[in-house]
């Protein structure tokens, strides 16, 4: 099994005629991850690289070729609208991968899908993978393995870093997500924590944090409560000053709170193993499977 | 993006909040000018206006009697280093000083809005130990805040202006001034796309009215696009030099105080990259992201500003090709290093797609680069190359 994502997704490109909706949906095709149609308000009719129907609406999409998630390619300004009209549609997965939406805007988003059953992955994520079934993102394929590691992050590359060390350890995984540098985004540590306990393929969690807000310590909180499986975590942006964004709107150490060392703490003491260095998360995470 | 205390009262002002009368000089005949057109009732308070808490214990605000008073001082607070527990050691240079009618005050509160991560709900929150670090209140006696979550549909509603108003004790003529400002300033929060917003103190003046004495506003930079009035409030002089010439290369940099440049493809891993040096015994000179694509150009870029910075003794380059050919990357790292001439010594680290052609291509570059083929080893040379 795997979580979000697998051979049965049906998946609609919002924004597949753009730049980077059109390169990633080649890729996710290749990937062999089942892209069933593209949106492009006024393009409804046209047919991506001559096999692919675009669609006007979500909805239109979603009906007629039953699909039931889709992935996000607009613009920032027209992002948060994008991803209500495919809550709207009653899809039950949204992932949205651009970056630099509004605050604002994102409130709006989470209070109306508050009300439906449609799960949000990101914004300003690389996306969900289940290796060898389904990828719905931006990350590069090909590192990644079919097998029983869950991986969450509030990071693109040092996801990649993270899943190449599992990948060349031996380690395959089984979904990993790519929750986002944002704010206020749609799924938490802790959603996706409980979907890889619940789930039957996965035998352990690494957890990508990083500094600012208080995400890794209300994982923290679920961990001890709730998990039976082992999580090992690293949390980048120990040497981060205070005060400063680090690339991520959601990095920032503000009023001496969400500093990694804080989290870290926080972590060990509901009883994840923490990497102190980025380089171990491979080894570690064989070591506390072994 | 921070901006002046003057120019949040300005944007506060125009949805209705109370603020002192005054404005902004960059000389002091400037303060003079405005001086004398304020209340002569009134003293004078003269606010330095830099991008930084703790102004009045360093010697940035002064009150003064009359308008010559006011120009004879500004005189010696024009060009001071101002140095406060926000500003690090070297200090920021008061260029623009806020001229404004001295309050007298009878009590100081709070009042603050802020995102409430993880409820993901925006917070109203006041108190009445204002004047106060507000974080030590929160830390020490969070009782003495109270809280208001507002819900993004239906805004602030007049029932939680009341109950913040209730909260401060604000009674007859004060109690309707508070209500009135509690709406104003969400207004001004939500039109304005605020990403914080305190007012502390928030103070009752002797006469009764209810005035927003220091203001601090930052705005949310993603929503920048819809507001191109606010991005010219923009100060370059607040900010590092080489941090300001990375962004117009589009390029995410933020200057440290150690001797490792570092340069790397995505935001966390240039944390990591920057833990894993100091985990190594050096300390990171930066923060640099190149983003995905790290082309020869954002490489030549990423070099310039990192050699800008004289502190560095060594590189480090870190790149995670995914979609990226780290093959092109290493063509990149070639050329722009025999572009620039650069001579400190660099550690490569690339990493996925053709890695293997892309440690061929360095190492056959007849450059002294060192080829690190995972993230310790890279760390490790690059605190050995420092000495």
């Amino acid at each position: 099994m795997s979580v979000l994502v697998d051979e049965t997704t049906r998946l609609i490109v919002q924004g597949i005629t753009g730049g980077e909706g059109s390169f990633h949906a080649r890729q996710m095709i290749e990937y062999g991850t089942d892209v069933v149609a593209g949106v492009t308000p006024g393009k409804g009719g046209q047919y991506f690289d001559g096999k692919i129907p675009i669609y006007n609406t979500v909805a239109e999409a979603a009906e007629t070729e039953k699909a039931n998630a889709s992935v996000i390619f607009v613009p920032a300004s027209f992002a948060a609208d994008a991803v209500m009209e495919a809550a709207d549609a009653g899809l039950d997965l949204v992932v949205c991968i651009t970056e630099g939406i509004p605050t604002k805007d994102m409130l709006e988003v989470y209070e109306f899908l508050s009300k439906r059953q449609t799960r949000l992955i990101g914004p300003n994520c690389p996306g969900v993978i289940s290796p060898g079934k389904c990828k719905v993102g931006i990350m590069p394929g090909f590192i990644h393995k079919p097998g029983n590691i869950g991986v969450i992050s509030r990071s693109g590359t040092l996801t990649y870093e993270a899943v190449n060390q599992l990948t060349q350890i031996g380690l395959g995984q089984s979904t990993c997500i790519g929750i986002g540098g944002d704010p206020v985004i749609g799924t938490s540590f802790t959603d996706a924590l409980a979907l890889f306990e619940k789930d039957g393929d996965t035998r352990a969690v690494v957890l990508i944090g990083e500094i600012g807000g208080s995400a890794e310590e209300e994982a923290a909180e679920f961990i001890q409560a709730n998990m039976t499986k082992p999580v090992v975590s690293f949390i980048s942006g120990q040497t981060a000053p205070p005060g400063r964004r680090m690339g991520h709107a959601g990095a920032i150490i503000s009023g001496g709170k969400g500093t990694a060392a804080e989290k870290m703490i926080v972590l060990e003491k509901a009883g994840v193993t923490v990497c102190k260095s980025p380089a171990e998360i491979g080894e570690v995470t064989a070591a506390v499977l072994s | 993006m921070k901006i002046h205390e003057y120019q949040a009262k300005e944007l506060l002002a125009k949805y209705g909040v109370p603020v002192s009368a005054g404005e902004v000089a960059f000389n002091p005949a400037e303060v003079k000018r405005i001086a004398r057109g304020l209340s002569p009732e009134k003293k004078l308070v003269l606010k330095a206006q830099v991008h930084a808490g703790g102004r009045g214990k360093a010697g940035g605000i002064k009150i003064v009697n009359n308008p010559s008073e006011a120009e004879k001082t500004a005189e010696s607070m024009f060009g001071m280093k101002l140095v406060t527990p926000q500003t690090g050691a070297e200090g920021k240079t008061v260029r623009r000083l806020l001229v404004t009618e001295a309050e007298e005050i009878e009590k100081e509160y709070y009042a603050g809005i802020v995102l409430d991560r993880s409820k993901n709900q925006l917070v109203y929150m006041v108190s009445k130990e204002g004047g106060v670090d507000i974080e030590k209140v929160a830390a020490e006696a969070p009782e003495k805040i109270v809280k208001e979550y507002i819900d993004r549909s239906s805004g602030v509603l007049p029932y939680q202006a009341r109950s913040l108003a209730f909260a401060l004790g604000l009674e007859n003529g004060l109690f309707k001034q508070g209500v009135q400002f509690f709406l104003a300033l969400y207004g001004a929060f939500a039109g304005e796309d605020c990403s914080l917003a305190e007012i502390n103190p928030l103070i009752v003046t002797k006469d009764g009215s209810l005035v927003a004495l220091d203001v601090k506003v930052n705005l949310d930079d993603n929503a920048l696009f819809r507001h191109p009035e606010l991005a010219q409030l923009r100060d370059y002089d607040e900010e590092d030099p080489l941090e300001v010439e990375a962004s117009k290369h589009h390029l995410n940099y933020i200057k440290l105080n150690g001797t490792v440049g570092c340069m790397v493809n995505g935001a966390g891993l240039a944390m990591a990259t920057m833990d894993i040096i100091k985990l190594a015994g050096a300390e990171p000179a930066n923060f640099l992201d190149v983003g995905g694509g790290a082309s020869a150009e954002t490489v030549e870029n990423g070099f310039r500003i990192i050699l800008a910075d004289k502190n560095v003794k060594a590189i480090l380059i870190n790149i995670f090709g995914g979609i990226v050919r780290c093959d092109r990357v290493a063509k990149g790292v070639v050329e722009a290093s025999k572009k620039i001439g650069v001579k400190l010594p660099i550690v490569v680290r690339l990493a996925g797609t053709n890695a293997e052609e892309a440690a061929l291509l360095l190492e056959e570059s007849g450059m002294d680069f060192f080829v690190a083929h995972d993230l310790k080893e890279a760390a490790q040379n690059v605190v050995r190359a420092i000495g």
